[in-house]
C-alpha cells in the first residue's frame, strides 16, 4: 500500500509499505477515504519534535472505510464510513473515564505526559499515521465514529482535530459575555478557535497574524478582527491599546513552537535548538490578557525546555488552561453544530492533493503557498 | 471593524455559555475514581513483536502502542541511553533529538544499499516552491551554490 514516508527534516516521500495488520484484538483496519496535513505535522517535518523516527507515516486527521476489525470490536462493522479522533485512548483508564480522551494513560508507553496520537512520533506512541492507504486504528470500539449519512466526508475529516481542537481552545479560555477575546495565529485551529469562540458570547474576536491572506481569510471565514503583528511596533502595547490599556479577557495560544516575531526566542528555541521552540506567541498571550484573565493553550510545544513566563503568570494571577483536545467528549456536540449549520469546516480546505505527491504538499503548507489554508490528501 | 456591532448575529453566538463552568471548563467529568489511580480494568495486552522503548516513568508497558520503526543501528544505541532517563530530564531529550539526526544519515545508507538514490528534488516540493515561490527559490539556489563553490575553492586552496 502507499504511505508517506518521513526521511528526515524537509524530507518527505510516498512509498510501498507493507498492509498493516490487526496486533490487538481491538484494533480496526481502516482504509484512507481523507487525510489531511495539520499545522503539528509541520513540527515533525521541520525535525522539531524528538524521537520521530526515519521511515515513520505522519497523519493524525482521517476518515476512513473500515476494513477489518478484531475479535472484540463490538461497536464497528465492516465497510462502516468513520471519522477518527487524532487522540487514541482506551475508554477504560481513569483519565478516559473522566472525559480526559486526549491524556488516556494506556496508549503511549513512551511517554508519559502525552497520549498516543496517530502519525506523530515515538514521543506519542510510535503509531503509523493515516497519511496513507490502510491505517491500523487501537482501540476501535472507543474513538473512531460513524459519520453520520448526511454529513459530508470534507466536514467529518475536520472533525478529527481541527473543529474540536479549535473549539476547546474557546471553550478553556472561559469566555464570558462581553468579553474580548485574542487568537495568536491564523491558521486553521486558530481560525476555527476563532469561529468557536462566538459560541461563548463575547463581544469582540480579534486575531493575530503575520500573513496577510490568512488574516483576510480568517476575517472573512470567523467574522473577526484581524491584524497583522509585523505591522505594529509592538503587539503587546496595541492589544492593550485596543482594550481602553486593559488587557484582553482572554487570550488563545494556536500557534505554539514555531512562532515568528521575537529574535531571541526565535534563535534560541529554532536555531540553536536550546528550548522547545520559540515560546513567542505564549509569551505575548500571558502578556496581553489582563490580570487574574485566562490564557488558553492549544498551539504544539516540544517535550523539552521552554523560556515560559512564568513570573508574569505568578504576578498576574493568571489561569492557565491547555491540553491536547479530547475530540471523543466533543464529538456529539460539534456534529450537532456541523449539521445545523452554524459550523461549516470545509470551508477552510482550500487544497486537495493526491497522497502520491506527499512532498509538494508538505512544502506548500510548509512554506505557506498559493494561498494555502488547509490541504486534504486523498489516497 | 473595531467592535463588530452585528457579532449577535453571528450564528449560534452565546448559545454555548455555561457560567457555571466558568473559569475553568472543560471541567472534567468527576467519578470519585480519582484515588482509584491506576486500579481499573485495562484491555488485554498487545503482544510484543519488536523493540519497545518504555519512558521510566511508568513500571509497564501500556496495553497498546506502535511497533513501526523500532530501535536500530546507532541512533537506536542512544535512543535505549535516552530511555533510561526519565522524561524530566535533558538526558532524555537532548540524546532523542541526536539520535534523530544521525537516523537520518543511516536513512540515506539504507537507500543506498538498497540500490535507491533519493531524489532530493522530488523530496523536498522544490517543485511546488519553484512553481509559486521562484524568487526565494532561486535566492535559496543562488546562496547554495555560491556556498559550496566558495568551500571547494577553499579546500583546494588549502591543498596546495
Ligand atoms: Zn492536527
Ligand atoms: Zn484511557
Amino acid at each position: 500500500m502507499l504511505a508517506m514516508n518521513y526521511r528526515g527534516p524537509y524530507r518527505v516521500r510516498t512509498v510501498d509499505k507493507p498492509m498493516p495488520e490487526i496486533l490487538h484484538p481491538e484494533d480496526a483496519i481502516v482504509k484512507v477515504t481523507r487525510t489531511c496535513i495539520c499545522g503539528s505535522d509541520l513540527h515533525l517535518y521541520h525535525g522539531m519534535v524528538p524521537d520521530t523516527r526515519v521511515g515513520s507515516t505522519f497523519g493524525h486527521e482521517f476518515t476512513g472505510i473500515v476494513e477489518e476489525v478484531g475479535p472484540l470490536v463490538k461497536n464497528l462493522k465492516v465497510g462502516d464510513h468513520v471519522l477518527v479522533p487524532f487522540n487514541i485512548a482506551c475508554g477504560k483508564c481513569n483519565f478516559c473515564k473522566q472525559g480526559l480522551y486526549g491524556n488516556c494513560h494506556e496508549s503511549n508507553p513512551m511517554a508519559t505526559a502525552v497520549g498516543g496520537i496517530f502519525g506523530y512520533s515515538h514521543t506519542a506512541g510510535g503509531f503509523d499515521g493515516g497519511q496513507a492507504e490502510y491505517v491500523r486504528v487501537p482501540y476501535a470500539d472507543v474513538g473512531p465514529t460513524v459519520i453520520p449519512p448526511d454529513m459530508d466526508p470534507d466536514d467529518a475529516v475536520l472533525l478529527t482535530d481541527v473543529v474540536p481542537t479549535g473549539y476547546q481552545a474557546a471553550e478553556m479560555g472561559g469566555i464570558k459575555e462581553g468579553d474580548t477575546v485574542v487568537i495568536f495565529g491564523a491558521g486553521p485551529i486558530g481560525i476555527m478557535a476563532a469561529r468557536c469562540a462566538w459560541f461563548f458570547g463575547p463581544a469582540r474576536v480579534i486575531i493575530i497574524d503575520h500573513i496577510d491572506y490568512r488574516l483576510e481569510f480568517a476575517k472573512n471565514y470567523a467574522k473577526c478582527e484581524a491584524y497583522n503583528f509585523k505591522e505594529m511596533a509592538d503587539p503587546v502595547v496595541f492589544l492593550k491599546q485596543t482594550t481602553d490599556w486593559y488587557g484582553a479577557d482572554v487570550c488563545i495560544d494556536c500557534v505554539g513552537c514555531e512562532a515568528e516575531g521575537n529574535t531571541l526566542q526565535t534563535f534560541s528555541g529554532r536555531v540553536a535548538l536550546m528550548q522547545a521552540g520559540a515560546a513567542t506567541a505564549f509569551q505575548w498571550a500571558v502578556n496581553s490578557v489582563k490580570k487574574g484573565g485566562i490564557v488558553s493553550v492549544v498551539g504544539v510545544y516540544g517535550p523539552p525546555f521552554n523560556l515560559a513566563p512564568i513570573g508574569n503568570i505568578v504576578n498576574k494571577g493568571i489561569t492557565l488552561r491547555a491540553n491536547q483536545a479530547s475530540v471523543k467528549r466533543l464529538l456529539p456536540k460539534l456534529i450537532d453544530h456541523v449539521q445545523s449549520g452554524r459550523l461549516n469546516p470545509k470551508g477552510l480546505i482550500t487544497h486537495r492533493i493526491p497522497l502520491a505527491e506527499v512532498s509538494d504538499a508538505y512544502r506548500l503548507f510548509s512554506s505557506k503557498l498559493d494561498n494555502v489554508i488547509k490541504t486534504v490528501l486523498v489516497p | 471593524m473595531k467592535n463588530n456591532q452585528d457579532y449577535k448575529n453571528i450564528p449560534g453566538w452565546g448559545m454555548d455559555a455555561d457560567p457555571e463552568n466558568e473559569p475553568t471548563y472543560p471541567i472534567k467529568n468527576w467519578t470519585g475514581d480519582d484515588h482509584n489511580r491506576t486500579n481499573y480494568e485495562r484491555s488485554e495486552q498487545q503482544q510484543d513483536t519488536v523493540e519497545i522503548l518504555i519512558s521510566n516513568e511508568r513500571p509497564a508497558i501500556t496495553r497498546v502502542y506502535g511497533n513501526t520503526a523500532p530501535p536500530s543501528g546507532l541512533s537506536g544505541m542512544i535512543r535505549r541511553y535516552a530511555f533510561k532517563n526519565s522524561e524530566d530530564r535533558y538526558r532524555h531529550w537532548i540524546p532523542l533529538i541526536l539520535a534523530d539526526r544521525v537516523n537520518v544519515i543511516e536513512g540515506l545508507v539504507e537507500d543506498a544499499l538498497h540500490g535507491h538514490l533519493p531524489n532530493m528534488f522530488k523530496e523536498r516540493g522544490w517543485k511546488v516552491e519553484m512553481q509559486h515561490n521562484p524568487k526565494k527559490m532561486i535566492a535559496k539556489l543562488t546562496i547554495g551554490s555560491l556556498l559550496v563553490t566558495a568551500g571547494i575553492t577553499w579546500l583546494i586552496r588549502r591543498q596546495k
